[in-house]
């Protein structure tokens, strides 16, 4: 890795600027010169550039060579910020993360990381949670979650502590089990900063070369957030029933912090988008009044005041969201990216054409399995009934570049691009 | 069930209604109280979950009804069956059994747990083998099990290839023909069907009821 900055000449700031603007039109619902394409693939770059999955999540050279290659050959108005998203494997391992099993670490070495629902948070563990979460998260989520955060547990409980019980608390930092869980710290701090420094390097690269990044940041919704990583599947549904009052206080209070980090994160990483993938608002998995209950109030508060703070929030809206798009429309306009996976992206446009950006969706199944002229019917069928009907969409995949996806029907898919929207 | 007297509907409604903090102490205090015969309080949570399975049918529950039901149905059946006293032929005649688990390389298990309760609850003997479950597994379990049904739950892009794999397996030990593949999850439609072989696929877990009633030649 250089240590200094490569240089945008100014033919490239040309090249970057009219690839921003394009994607920025869409967001603000005005009709930009082409549609925009955008790449997101995790574990298709190893495929493009024949490498073993686990190598591309360690190996933070060659991702970088690998992800760089994939920009140049398809041009992509937005990429993915490949380092920070997929070589994550040593910063992982650093921290002993429990939460993932990833290539070489619980699956084989050629399959992709998948994460492990289990109950990180206990039902009767609201209260705590509540009155304290940054106690919470020392005394007992961190060291759940991350094997580099045992012995943190042992450090007293912070607030009543003042004066010469100050001084008294200090011997918990004497305790062997803490000082290693410290020595451990740094070493997995150390580790975050290489990948933070990758990544860096990285988009420092692509955008001398006229490449904008198309997020930096990724955010939760506050269900989602407590669903996914604390009270797990069982734990959450069965929540809505057992703990429905505590669970409402815990989505607000959740709403709070999150979005104060996402702005934080946002301002800190210089790229305004937010990446939130959505994983409990799809129409199968609850009733639309638990979803209007419980699911869409924190987040459309969340959205609001990431956008009065200047954020552009993109959702991916997983599975199929049809029945939620008349309830996800409520949203200040021309202000938020809605990626969708499943749902029929036609009728998202009928319904949101004038509220937000779309992007995606070209279906996972033809993509992995379908030829390169069936990409190109697939696009040429969203460019016909959304692009050219008025659709600020971004074209991708439901859900980013399939692992398995023959490279030529990546190529038909941005080729197709080009030759029916500009 | 019609013939149910005040206590026993009250059973019923409370617990298709998601009330279970009134739902388990009445059924506890029919079986450990009252000495109710287990069979008959297993069958009014048997009515009471037909009822949870046709509002998730009609759109009016959705996954957290049907988990919260499958864990009060749990509490139940764990106090309640060692107080049966059983003789052999007297369990309820099954419809059919299936075999279900999660493909090779792919460690999800939500919507097949939820397929397997809601088979489960239809009459349906279920064997669930698990998740990154091996082909040679399903081949082995197949041969051993004689399912009617066999279910293969996936929700990685990369399922795809592991259900083809599997199904092609079946093929080759000559168990193909004597059961239907049906296969679900996040990513499955008619191409992904069309590319494993498989006889069907469901998007949710009445799909999966649906085809295996109809496959055993029972009415939906």
């Amino acid at each position: 890795m250089t240590a200094e900055a490569p240089v945008q000449t100014a033919e490239a700031k040309a090249a970057y600027d009219t690839r921003w603007k394009r994607v920025m039109d869409c967001v603000e619902l005005r009709q930009p010169d082409r549609m925009p394409v955008a790449m997101l693939a995790t574990f298709w770059l190893a495929k493009y550039g024949n490498i073993s999955h686990r190598q591309l999540m360690y190996d933070y050279e060659k991702t970088a060579e690998i992800a760089t290659r994939a920009v140049l050959e398809f041009e992509p108005d937005i990429h993915a910020p490949f380092i920070l998203a997929i070589a994550t494997g040593n910063a992982l391992e650093a921290m002993d993360f429990k939460q993932l099993q990833w290539p070489g670490h619980g699956v084989g070495e050629d399959h992709p990381y998948q994460y492990l629902d289990r109950e990180y948070m206990k039902a009767d563990e609201y209260d705590e949670f509540l009155f304290d979460p940054t106690g919470f998260y020392l005394q007992k989520y961190l060291p759940r979650v991350a094997g580099c955060f045992e012995g943190i547990d042992e450090l007293p409980m912070w607030p009543g502590l003042h004066y010469f019980r100050l001084v008294g608390a200090m011997r918990a930092f004497a305790k062997p089990s803490v000082k290693a869980a410290f020595e451990k710290l740094v070493k997995a701090g150390e580790e975050a900063e290489r990948l933070a420094n990758h990544h860096a390097a990285f988009t420092a690269k692509m955008a001398a070369l006229g490449h904008p990044g198309s997020y930096v940041s990724t955010a939760v919704s506050p269900y989602d957030y407590i669903a996914d990583y604390f009270r797990g599947a069982r734990g959450m549904m069965t929540d809505l029933f057992r703990n429905k009052d505590k669970l409402l206080q815990l989505l607000d209070k959740a709403r709070q912090f999150l979005t104060k980090m996402t702005i934080n994160a946002s301002r800190a990483s210089g790229n305004p988008v937010v990446f939130i993938p959505i994983h409990w608002a799809p129409d199968a998995f609850m009733s639309d009044k638990q979803f209007r209950e419980f699911w869409w109030p924190p987040f459309r508060q969340m959205l609001v005041d990431l956008i009065e703070a200047g954020v552009i929030p993109m959702p991916l809206w997983e599975a199929d969201c049809t029945k939620r798009l008349e309830i996800i429309k409520d949203i200040p306009p021309g202000k938020c990216i809605y990626w969708f996976e499943r749902t029929d992206m036609v009728k998202a446009f009928e319904v949101l054409g004038d509220v937000v950006a779309l992007r995606g969706n070209l279906s996972p199944s033809m993509m992995t399995t379908g030829t390169p002229q069936e990409v190109d019917a697939a696009v040429k069928h969203l460019v016909d009934n959304v692009w050219n009907k008025g659709g600020k969409l971004i074209l991708d995949c439901a859900f980013g570049i399939p692992d398995e996806t023959p490279i030529e029907n990546v190529r038909a898919m941005f080729g197709a691009a080009r030759k029916y929207a500009g | 069930m019609t013939d149910m007297n005040d206590e026993e509907r009250q059973l019923v409604d409370s617990l298709a209604e998601m009330r279970e903090d009134e739902a388990l102490p009445l059924a506890n205090k029919m079986l450990l109280v009252d000495n109710k015969d287990p069979i008959r309080v297993l069958e009014l949570c048997r009515t009471a979950m037909d009822l949870v399975g046709k509002r998730f049918e009609e759109g009016e529950y959705f996954l957290p009804e049907l988990v919260l039901a499958g864990e009060m149905l749990e509490t139940i059946g764990a106090i309640a069956k060692p107080l049966i006293k059983s003789k052999p032929g007297e369990e309820p005649k099954k419809l059919g059994k299936v075999l279900i688990g999660t493909v090779h390389g792919d460690l999800h298990d939500i919507g097949k747990n939820i397929v397997t309760f809601m088979l489960d609850i239809n009459g349906f003997e279920v064997k669930d083998i698990g998740i990154d479950v091996p082909v040679q597994t399903f081949i082995e379990e197949i041969a051993k099990f004689q399912p009617d049904v066999v279910g293969l739950s996936g929700f990685l892009t990369l399922a795809f290839d592991s259900m083809k794999e599997t199904i092609d397996a079946i093929a080759a030990a000559g168990l193909r023909d004597k059961v239907k593949i049906m296969i679900g999850g996040g990513q499955i439609d008619e191409t992904v069907r069309n590319y494993t072989g498989a006889d069907a696929f469901g998007v949710n877990a009445v799909e999966a009821v649906a085809l295996s009633k109809a496959w055993m030649g029972v009415a939906a």
